[in-house]
């Protein structure tokens, strides 16, 4: 089954990570990332600029809306998307559980209803 | 009275749902052992591979329904449950053939997905019930839903009748199970036991699953608190599929000798008799022969744990000699190891009382107190240790203080004969007769 893991924390302040936990934190993410490839259940991994990067698009008022920052402003933000390919929930578990922003945020593990795989949504 | 199971020797040792009837056929009969018996092992054994529990009981009702229609007609097969399980297991094949089923599950490489379905020597294939109770008390789910999906898919009960022991409507708890079964479903909760590094912390949540179904508080209705039959049913079954399992033995243990008292705790015209009070040739000695066994057979192990020393403390109040004197210093002792290594508000307020017994009420109550005290609000609503606090000053001769604790113990007390009886209490203390 394919799950999408994601990271939720609290945005850091400018500065407010020092060097060396910004350079920690990308030593623990190559070394999550190496795993989850060499295991060959990776699909695909993003960690996300932060929300003052983001634009929310909708047209379901009739027209384009084009708007600054999230769809909904939260204390904890959606920081990261890690695409994985596991038999079943423990194992997405056991990788939700290894990953790096564990430590210091919450990683939701959110089933796949359908993917657009080869040309067409599975089912 | 509202039991959901009859009997707790087995399938031939009470009548069943379909027995109500004058003489039920023989076919009848044989799909109500079969019911009871294998629900649980049937559905585990269909639902295993997809983790579909709701396709699965779907199936499996489609099977008894053809049962019971013909059955009476063209006799009772040889292995009913052979055939129940090829019949549901077509029903799933079916199901999966049709063209929305195709998904990621690779149909043919479990050993119970439809390739082998041709092989119905059910008593050949592994019993999955063990997985299908770890399914039940995975993290993943709710924890006030792991005993109610445990009752109705172990031991096959409906959702009116599990709503009916947690006193909860049964439209609600329909709909709570078949949403927690879809979320089994859907984040893809697997039947399978986890890695040896996970399995103590999951099979302690299936002991606790088991226990929630022990300590319902039944007693909401008009009927006197019982020792559901139903978890006695659960934790047999459970020391069956983990027969080294120290704690599963002494759960099914402690709940084998609290059942053991049953008959003994509401006297004829309804009223609650205390345990000191108990007539212990009422106690079902066949339920406390096979604890007594289970508790050897755990101790061998060697690792002692929190279910063993309750069951353990159980059993001494059972081994009440003929004079009516309990062992109080190995209580006392039990107790003690039981709140250092499982601490809680009922192991303490079940300590302070034993200390009362030992060294005298006043020891008992300033033991009580300090607990109490620890716990804080959390204590303040917790009905033994008012009941206990009451009793312990009744005892010192604090008449009024006694009667105000009473009235607050009451005011907690959901079990109708169990209020009566601390009514009277503090009637005695206030000195008013009844």
């Amino acid at each position: 089954m394919r799950y999408a893991l994601l990271m939720h924390y609290r945005e850091p302040g400018e500065g407010e990570i020092s060097e060396e936990g910004i350079e920690a934190a990308k030593v623990a993410f190559g070394a999550y990332g190496r795993a989850l490839e060499s295991a060959g259940v990776l699909l695909s991994a993003d960690v996300l600029q932060p929300t003052s990067g983001t634009t929310s698009v909708t047209c379901r008022e009739g027209g384009l809306q084009v708007q600054d920052g999230p769809f909904a402003e939260t204390k904890e933000a959606l920081a990261g998307i890690f695409m994985v390919e596991v038999p079943d929930l423990d194992a997405a578990i056991g990788w939700a559980e290894k990953c790096p922003g564990a430590q210091w945020g919450v990683v939701e593990v959110r089933p796949t209803a359908t993917a657009f795989v080869d040309g067409a949504w599975t089912r | 009275m509202d039991t959901l199971t009859s009997g707790d020797g087995g399938p031939e040792a009470g009548p069943g749902p379909g027995a109500a009837g004058p003489g039920p056929g023989p076919a009848l009969r044989s799909a109500d052992v079969a019911a009871r018996d294998s629900y649980g092992r049937l559905l585990a054994l269909l639902a295993a591979a997809t983790s579909d529990l709701a396709g699965a009981e779907d199936a499996l009702a489609d099977a008894f329904e053809r049962a019971l229609r013909t059955w009476p007609s063209q006799g009772v097969p040889g292995n009913p449950d052979a055939w129940l399980l090829t019949v549901a297991r077509n029903r799933l094949r079916d199901e999966w053939k049709s063209a929305r089923v195709q998904r990621a599950v690779p149909l043919d490489a479990a050993p119970d997905t439809l390739a082998h379905i041709d092989d119905v020597d059910v008593d050949a294939i592994p019993d999955r019930r063990l997985e299908l109770m770890l399914v039940c008390a995975h993290p993943a789910i709710d924890r006030a839903m792991h005993t109610p999906l445990m009752l109705n898919t172990v031991l096959g009960f409906t959702a009116e009748q599990v709503g009916r022991a947690f006193s909860v409507p049964a439209p609600t708890m329909a709909t709570r199970l078949v949403r927690v079964k879809k979320r089994i479903k859907a984040a893809g909760i697997p039947f399978r036991l986890p890695d040896l590094a996970d399995l103590p912390a999951r099979m302690a949540s299936v002991l606790e699953a088991v226990y929630g179904a022990y300590v319902i508080d039944w007693a909401t209705g008009p009927q006197a608190r019982q020792v559901p039959s139903e978890a006695l049913h659960l934790a047999e079954v459970l020391t069956t599929l983990v027969p080294d399992d120290p704690e599963a033995l002494g759960l099914a243990a402690l709940i084998e000798l609290s059942a053991a008292r049953a008959p003994a705790r509401v006297a004829a015209d309804g009223r609650f008799v205390p345990l000191a009070d108990q007539d212990p040739a009422l106690w079902n000695r066949e339920l406390i022969s096979r604890a007594h066994e289970h508790l050897r057979v755990a101790h061998a192990r060697g690792q002692l744990g929190r279910f063993q020393l309750e069951a353990a403390i159980q059993a001494v109040h059972c081994a009440r000699g003929p004079d009516g004197t309990t062992d109080w210093p190995t209580l006392l002792t039990l107790h003690r190891i039981l709140q250092a290594i499982a601490p809680s508000l009922g192991s303490g307020v079940a300590l302070a009382a034993v200390t009362a017994e030992v060294d005298g009420p006043a020891a008992g109550l300033a033991a009580l107190d300090a607990l109490l005290l620890e716990a804080g609000q959390r204590a303040r609503l917790f009905q033994p240790a008012r009941a206990t606090r009451a009793h312990l000053l009744d005892r010192l001769g604090r008449k009024e203080e006694a009667v105000a604790a009473y009235e607050s113990a009451i005011s907690l007390t959901h079990d109708t004969a169990e209020r009566e009886y601390l009514e009277r209490r503090r009637d005695r203390a206030s000195g008013v007769s009844r």
